[in-house]
């Protein structure tokens, strides 16, 4: 039976993890959205020791979940003495390095989508090749890919709950702890399910707008 | 060594629920992506709920509900793999739905209309002429989202299915040996995941052979 009472007086408590988790999606987005550009800046370098080891990186990432990442950062690194951190900055750090690999993708679209042009003339000009990726390129490749990287912030959003392996007490974490102390994971799960089905559903009718402004669908 | 068969057979879980949850959502996928393109209102509507209820909730969020919601609620108790097949595969179908749509909307009409002319069923057009052409333009999103569907299969381990994932974390409760066991883990994951590119890709080429045409869609 669902209990109705139950699901209402867990509420306040959810929308405590909610806050969490909105602050783990919006600083690892801050994350994926610098390092993914750095990534893929790499991956075009002219040393192919750059280069390789760069792609071997992303595509290690992107290739294994980000629940183990997360285990294996929290768990293996800080017994090397690297990286003690608590498990909400650590989620930050992990989540955002995963996106990464997805955002770097995305702006290699879009760098790849201004024209060759633009490379010759900022090179008959004399631009340097940091004023070249400054003043040129990136200015022109980055705001068509908004979108893009908003439809990557939702997904964000929506894998936030693993990091409860590590204790993150995001909603999911919050609703798997009510569940385990009452023996009812039915209503806090669909509190959580709610509240990320309502969020994402609002979240993807401001990406649209975005898409709408940038017009470019990358 | 004599923690490889632990994890071998995590492995062999983690494949069987890529695979079982792939094909199944492909299936949904394939329903829901035509069913959006209905004629019918009702029938465009429960699509697109479906989709967006199950794109919208987190993947562990719909795992939880079939895993320890249902008993609770129906009194309907599936095996943890079962209903852990079931959420995997309604989640990755959402997305699929959507690949489906935009592939089934680029055919070109004239397609359509040449097969309503020569006296097609709906269904034997589908079936015959938009499908296979939509196939070439649907592969690399869902090659895309097989490589999700196979990460994110890791999350049975959090509601007691002994994955890859599980098996490493079981081992590591004997010895502590994070570094090690979830190392192999991961490369373990590393490994599944280009075997499935290198079949997609094998595919790919397979469906586009004696085309003229090769455009992609995304998801």
């Amino acid at each position: 039976m669902f209990d109705f009472d139950f699901f209402v007086s867990i509420l306040p408590k959810i929308a405590r993890g909610l806050e969490v988790t909105v602050e783990i999606t919006l600083a690892g987005t801050g994350i994926a959205m610098v390092v993914g550009l750095i990534f893929e800046i790499l991956r075009r370098s002219r040393w192919r020791a750059v280069r390789w080891p760069v792609r071997f990186i992303r595509d290690f990432i992107q290739n294994t979940p980000l629940l183990l990442q997360a285990l294996f950062f929290f768990y293996v690194f800080p017994k090397y003495g690297l990286f003690k951190l608590s498990p909400f900055v650590s989620g930050i750090i992990v989540i955002g390095i995963q996106y990464s690999a997805y955002t770097a993708e995305v702006y290699r679209a879009g760098i790849d989508s201004v024209a060759t042009g633009q490379w010759q003339a900022a090179r008959a000009l004399n631009f340097s090749r940091v004023d070249t990726w400054r003043r040129i390129i990136l200015p022109q490749a980055i705001p068509p890919v908004f979108p893009a990287l908003g439809n990557y912030l939702i997904s964000m959003f929506k894998d936030t709950p693993q990091l409860l392996v590590i204790g993150v007490l995001g909603m999911m974490g919050v609703a798997n702890a009510i569940g385990s102390e009452t023996y009812q994971f039915t209503e806090p799960t669909v509190a959580a399910g709610i509240f990320f089905i309502v969020l994402s559903y609002l979240s993807s009718l401001v990406v649209r707008r975005l898409e709408n402004r940038f017009g470019a669908h990358v | 060594m004599e923690f490889t068969d632990t994890l071998l057979e995590g492995a062999l879980t983690t494949v069987k629920l890529t695979i079982f949850a792939g094909l199944l959502g492909f299936v949904i996928a394939l329903i829901a992506g035509t069913a959006m393109l209905s004629r019918f209102v009702v029938v465009r509507f429960v699509a697109r709920t479906y989709t967006e209820i199950f794109r919208g909730a987190s993947e562990l969020v719909i795992l939880f509900f079939f895993i320890f919601g249902l008993p609770q609620l129906f009194d309907v108790t599936l095996s943890v793999f079962t209903g852990a097949v079931i959420a995997l595969a309604l989640n990755i179908g959402g997305y699929e739905a959507e690949v489906v749509r935009g592939a089934v909307r680029a055919v070109p009409r004239g397609q359509t209309e040449a097969a309503i002319a020569l006296n097609m069923s709906p269904f034997l057009r589908l079936r015959r002429i938009i499908v296979p052409q939509a196939v070439v333009a649907m592969l690399p999103p869902i090659n895309v989202l097989t490589v999700q569907l196979c990460k994110a299969s890791a999350l049975v381990s959090i509601v007691g299915l002994t994955d890859l994932s599980r098996a490493s974390q079981n081992i590591v409760e004997l010895n502590g040996e994070w570094a090690r066991y979830a190392g192999e883990a991961l490369i373990g994951y590393y490994i599944i995941n280009t075997i499935i590119n290198q079949l997609f890709r094998l595919a790919e080429r397979h469906f586009k052979r004696g085309r003229d045409i090769g455009g992609t869609v995304r998801a």
